[in-house]
């Protein structure tokens, strides 16, 4: 277990080299130019002088391998370099957003987590009665409706029912757990919608494909209640897949916070992106897109040890 | 003889007539058919905008500014008095233009790298599946975004073309990898081999061989990333990345300043979001049956 831990942590430095050698090419080797956009952007008169002295400020003359020497560098020592718009560090700007963007997260993933459990499994147990065509119905429309667009739906549900809406800014879970809550469940509800749906239709099909295995028929046979047999035998084994599912969903998470930050006024990662993509801010797109797949590598590393959990058949080794 | 004579002198009719491609899909088929209609729907929309929508789209008037749905204005009015349907017939043209485009852009590129990828094979191969894997872990919508930061904005033709480059670049190593395993069964193949024999070029093997036999998958995929491509777009206009003002586009109709009016003016927020939802849903539902339909395998 800890052998297989070490390991996986170890083989992050290689991925993640891959990663900042794919976001570097990315961003610079592509053709057009971020300094030409970023200062032209509203078809605004600018001379070519200002645009080279511009390069000139940013590196971006220096030939392509010493730049990337440079880039590599600062990796190394953990420095993603100055944001181009405020001046400050990558790094510093990215902390002070984070603990929205991953309470929001988690919080998603806990809502769809215990949304699509008991859906899914009523959903394969009453299978081709109402109960099920309804959990279907939802779990379909969860991927056709945009995540903003419900997002927006739900504070249009608030001011007209309630005539309340969640206070802007943001305050920490610690201090004030209710207005924490109060303000981030909504966002959580309307990107986990998408997520727990994705994880519903998985634990139908996952359980249904179970349900037909010789232990179950087995376990019936012995004379098991049905309750035993679905918690015991059934779910249990039908959970790997659904964990999947939800890692590999985590990374959609995020791709539906960037949207739905923006709905709510929330200022995390998410909105950061958006203003950095807005404003041209490159050492920021960087810093963020590194960030993005080292979540996603760390998310797929905690589904591997949860697989270990769940089925000791699989061996972490 | 006897029996040969017969069969010639058969009448026509006895012949069991072969059941039309349509009529199959519609019975084995029938709630992808009714997303077929739906889609069929907007096509007609994007297509006869001109006749269709009561107003022009991006007319303004004060005079009916935020005024509700009623018989002159059918899902009322926005800010600007513009009306609100005659956006979501309009804005049915930048969604099907974009989504389209970009799903073929990025399922053809796709497919060629998946083809040549599990042609080569060896360190071709790995490399080209390194990278497919990296990019498959980022959500599309930030590979879209560093594009969009990358390229800006060029028009032709009235469409961002850099707006599709920066959609269809997520679908590139989603298709390149089911173009690959699909290779892999084909280029063990004894056509194949033949066509080595005969000493044609790896190029023409991979574009005169492979592509043909991975059709179908490509036209799965290609109606599955339409619907992804709708969203996507939707969201980046939302966020003032894709589609710009005054052209009309459905993110774009939530975007910025139509948040103010919750309260006095849902309407500008609900029809928007119902034309997405729509379209994604129905080329979901269409795609799903294709999937079901041309290629049982694949589904699960």
């Amino acid at each position: 277990m800890l052998t297989f831990l070490v390991r996986r942590l170890l083989l992050i430095i290689p991925t993640m080299v891959g990663v900042a050698i794919a976001v570097f090419f990315l961003i610079r080797v592509m053709p057009g130019d971020v300094v030409v956009v970023k200062l032209r952007a509203d078809g605004a008169a600018v001379s070519e002088e200002t645009i080279q002295a511009e390069r000139k400020r940013l590196g971006l003359d220096k030939p392509l391998y010493e730049q990337f020497g440079e880039y590599l560098w600062g990796l190394a020592r953990f420095d993603l370099g100055k944001s181009l718009w405020t001046g400050e560090s990558v790094g510093r700007e990215i902390a002070t957003r984070f603990p929205v963007s991953f309470q929001v997260a988690i919080m998603a993933t806990l809502i769809a987590v215990l949304i699509a459990v008991p859906l899914g499994t009523l959903s394969a147990l009453y299978r081709d009665t109402w109960i099920d065509y309804v959990v279907r119905v939802l779990a379909v429309s969860g991927l056709a409706i945009p995540s903003f667009w419900l997002g927006m739906l739900i504070i249009l549900m608030l001011l007209s029912v309630f005539n309340w809406l969640p206070k802007i800014g943001y305050v920490s879970i610690f201090e004030d757990p209710v207005a924490n809550l109060s303000a981030l469940i909504w966002p959580a509800l309307s990107v986990g919608y998408r997520y727990a749906a994705v994880a519903t239709r998985m634990m139908r099909s996952a359980l249904l494909e179970v349900f037909r295995e010789d232990y179950i028929r087995t376990a019936r046979a012995k004379g098991v209640y049905q309750k035993l047999v679905v918690r015991r035998h059934a779910l249990r084994n039908s959970l790997l897949p659904v964990v999947t599912v939800v890692g590999l969903e985590f990374a959609f998470l995020i791709g539906g916070l960037v949207v739905t930050e923006q709905v709510f006024n929330l200022n995390g990662i998410g909105k950061l992106f958006v203003d950095a993509t807005t404003r041209g801010d490159f050492n920021l797109i960087q810093g963020l897109v590194l960030l993005i797949a080292m979540i996603f590598i760390v998310v797929n590393l905690i589904v591997d040890l949860i697989y270990g959990m769940l089925d000791p058949r699989i061996r972490l080794s | 003889m006897a029996n040969v004579a017969h069969v010639a002198s058969a009448p026509a009719d006895a012949i069991p007539k072969r059941p039309s491609l349509v009529g199959t899909f519609i019975k084995q088929q029938p709630l992808g058919f009714a997303g077929l209609l739906v889609v069929l729907l907007y096509v007609t929309f994007a297509l006869g905008a001109r006749w269709i929508a009561p107003y022009d789209p991006e007319a303004v008037d004060f005079g009916a500014m935020l005024s509700a749905p009623d018989r002159e204005h059918l899902f009322g009015t926005d800010q600007y008095g513009r009306d609100v349907f005659s956006r979501i017939v309009y804005g049915s043209r930048t969604a099907l233009a974009v989504g389209i485009l970009s799903a073929i852009t990025g399922c053809s590129l796709g497919a060629v790298l998946g083809a040549a990828s599990g042609y080569f094979g060896g360190r071709t191969d790995a490399i080209i599946q390194r990278f497919v894997d990296i990019m498959l872990s980022f959500p599309i919508i930030v590979l879209a975004m560093v594009v969009v930061a990358v390229l800006g904005k060029r028009v032709v033709f009235g469409i961002d073309v850099n707006l599709i480059a920066a959609i269809a670049l997520p679908f590139i190593p989603k298709m390149a990898r089911i173009a690959r395993s699909s290779t892999l069964s084909i280029v063990a193949m004894p056509f194949i081999d033949a066509a080595k024999a005969a000493g044609y070029s790896s190029s023409r093997i991979v574009l005169r061989h492979i592509l043909p036999n991975i059709i179908a998958p490509y036209l799965i995929m290609v109606t599955a990333f339409i619907a992804q491509a709708i969203l996507l777009e939707a969201s980046l206009s939302f966020l003032g990345l894709g589609v710009t003002e005054p052209t009309p586009a459905w993110g774009l109709m939530l975007s910025g300043t139509s948040a103010d009016f919750y309260k006095t003016a849902p309407w500008m927020i609900l029809f928007p979001g119902l034309a997405i939802t729509l379209a994604v849903f129905a080329f979901n539902l269409f795609g799903d049956s294709l999937r079901d339909w041309l290629d049982p395998k694949m589904k699960g």
